[in-house]
């Protein structure tokens, strides 16, 4: 069917959905635009005027925009390195013939299905906690100061939190493309020769490139904007030590009632998801050129 | 240097034994096949030889060496794959040289010796490709090619034609051949179709159910069958097998006459019979012929038989090539 007529008969169906999904997009983003030039503060209702950049100005300038931005950075490196070799490595145990396969790739699967603000505050009251938590106990029966991780370390506390979510994901499209991996080519090369850490990396790691692509692509992407767990157990403190580009937003526009600068910021962020997009495309993105 | 010995062989997979106890010597230089029905254990066979399966039992020898429980790449021997198993990420140039990296020669060494096997294999043009640009043939000479570099003891390959087309499995059926008369290693060759067999091997090994039904040369398993298996495995068109009374006249329970072993006249013969489907392949005509008690026989004729659907015919078996077997299956003398 690809006459003239059925093409536009096609077009002519599909299209009050394409336009409910770009009127969906470019509402809020053309709003957010809009606001980002005005001064627009909560505790002064009815006194918006036209601001000009200086919303941008504001933003841009303020020390915490640099640790955030820092802090943004860290936080998605930190967590997409853990998840990718971690998730390497669990896959290739997962690929293994063992007793109860099924269950334990449930159970290994479990903390994807886990809500981020519900699995933030397990880790922080139940593990993470100085005085009540697990890893104080085993501190304290070893004889050693509990850590109070929070408050010591906080953005490593937060980049362990969301790994430990993220990782399912990686193990899970990894452990697939391990499968799918043909087992000839593993004999063929051990054949030829290679040991198994040759047959790893000759073989292996070259079959999961793409794979590896699709799990830093899509987890970049939710990274970029983790916030519950940052509210939850630091609130983006001590300080600016925790606070990311998406929590600083919030900090912004809900807690100074600067919807404005909120904006502005918020847009700061867009066309920082867009650059960081563009060099992972350039850089990966050829991988999934079949 | 490619003497391979097998020794009470046997392999089970949990409670199944796939092939129950297997002797076998395989001289130096021989081009050895494994022939026999899918599922027979004639592949498992292979990759106990290769080292990707561990035997449950017996002994494996290479070079009077016992390799029974050496890793795959300490046995010198070299595989083909029935699905090539090329590296898909590699280009050929990489793909013949991996395993000389893996055995860590020096780079110009290698760059010289996968020059010489591109230029054997008629490969040098495609050196810098992808598996995934070349055709079937191309990918099966790549996998040759990656086998021949290592110059290994033995060769083995498994079902290598069986993802070709007709044509190019009569081209590489040649050069497989060809490169075994150059380069005079053993040769161990898997496969289920009996022509490759009857055309490639010095020495046939029918497997059956994980046992060897014989060994010899293909013509000695052409003339001289074991048993009914062999018999009915070796030949194409298959071997008549009568059983029944006319069977029990020559004294056998069942009796096999190759196609070609009947002599066939319009006018007098020992069966009468109606011709049915004829197949005519040029050079020679197989008539199936509907006998009144032997039952259809199949019969050779010259390529310019005139013969067709319904005509009458007369059989003649020639007494002298009669194959006869007993109630077991083996061969009578």
């Amino acid at each position: 069917m690809a006459t003239q007529h059925s093409r536009t008969a096609a077009r002519l169906m599909i299209s009050p959905a394409v336009i409910l999904l770009f009127l969906w997009m470019i509402v809020p983003l053309a709003m957010t635009l809009y606001f980002s030039f005005l001064r627009y503060n909560l505790l002064m209702p009815g006194m918006e005027e036209w601001a000009g950049f200086s919303n941008y100005r504001y933003f841009l300038t303020d020390p915490a925009f640099f640790t955030a931005l820092r802090n943004t950075l860290v936080l998605v490196l930190g967590v997409l390195m853990i998840t990718v070799t971690g998730g390497i490595l669990l896959a290739l145990l997962l690929d293994q013939p063992m007793w109860g396969q099924g269950i334990v790739r449930i159970l290994v699967i479990a903390p994807f299905f886990v809500m981020p603000t519900v699995s933030a505050l397990v880790w922080t009251n139940m593990f993470m906690n100085p005085v009540n938590g697990l890893f104080a106990h085993a501190a304290k029966a070893m004889g050693l100061q509990p850590y109070d991780f929070l408050a010591q370390s906080p953005l490593l506390s937060i980049t362990l939190i969301v790994a430990w979510q993220w990782l399912p994901f990686a193990t899970l499209i990894l452990l697939t493309a391990l499968q799918s991996l043909d087992s000839e080519q593993m004999e063929a090369a051990a054949m030829d020769g290679a040991g198994p850490l040759s047959r790893f990396v000759y073989i292996t790691v070259p079959h999961l490139t793409r794979s590896i692509t699709v799990v830093i692509l899509i987890q970049t992407i939710f990274l970029l904007s983790v916030f519950a767990e940052i509210l939850v157990t630091t609130n983006g403190g001590p300080g600016t030590a925790s606070t990311t580009l998406t929590y600083l937003v919030y900090v912004q526009s809900m807690l100074q009632f600067d919807v404005g600068g909120g904006a502005a910021g918020g847009i700061v962020a867009v066309i920082l998801a867009n650059v960081v997009a563009i060099f992972l495309m350039r850089m990966i993105g050829r991988n999934l050129d079949a | 240097m490619g003497r391979i010995t097998l020794r009470n062989v046997s392999k089970r997979f949990g409670e199944v034994a796939v092939i129950p106890s297997i002797n076998l010597e395989i001289g130096d230089g021989e081009f050895v096949v494994f022939v026999g029905p899918s599922g027979c254990g004639k592949s498992t066979l292979l990759r106990l030889i290769a080292g990707l399966e561990d035997v449950s039992g017996g002994v494996i020898e290479i070079d009077g060496v016992n390799a029974t429980g050496l890793p795959p790449a300490k046995r010198g021997l070299a595989m083909v794959f029935q699905s090539y198993a090329l590296y898909p990420h590699m280009s050929v140039r990489r793909n013949i040289a991996f395993p000389l990296k893996m055995a860590g020669m020096d780079p110009a060494e290698i760059a010289r010796k996968v020059e010489a096997a591109a230029a054997v294999l008629n490969l040098t043009g495609y050196l810098d490709r992808r598996p995934g640009q070349l055709s079937g043939g191309q990918r099966q000479r790549v996998a040759i090619g990656r086998a021949i570099v290592r110059e290994p003891k033995a060769f083995l390959f498994d079902e290598p034609l069986s993802n070709l087309d007709a044509a190019l499995r009569v081209n590489m059926r040649l050069e497989i051949s060809e490169l075994h008369q150059a380069l005079k290693t053993t040769m161990i060759y898997v496969t289920h179709d009996q022509v490759e067999a009857m055309t490639m091997a010095d020495k046939i090994v029918v497997v059956n159910q994980g046992r060897i039904e014989q060994v010899g040369s293909p013509l000695d398993l052409y003339r001289a069958p074991a048993n009914l298996f062999v018999a009915g495995f070796i030949g194409s068109p298959k071997m008549n097998l009568i059983g029944g009374p006319e069977a029990a006249r020559h004294g056998a329970v069942t009796m096999g006459l190759r196609p070609e072993h009947i002599d066939l006249s319009t006018s007098a013969g020992t069966w009468r019979g109606t011709v049915g489907i004829s197949e005519h392949l040029g050079s020679d005509t197989f008539l199936r012929v509907q006998v009144e008690g032997p039952g259809m026989i199949t019969v050779r004729t010259g390529g310019d038989s005139g013969l067709r659907h319904g005509d009458a015919v007369f059989l003649t078996p020639q007494t002298g090539r009669m194959h006869r077997f007993d109630a077991d299956g083996k061969a009578m003398a």
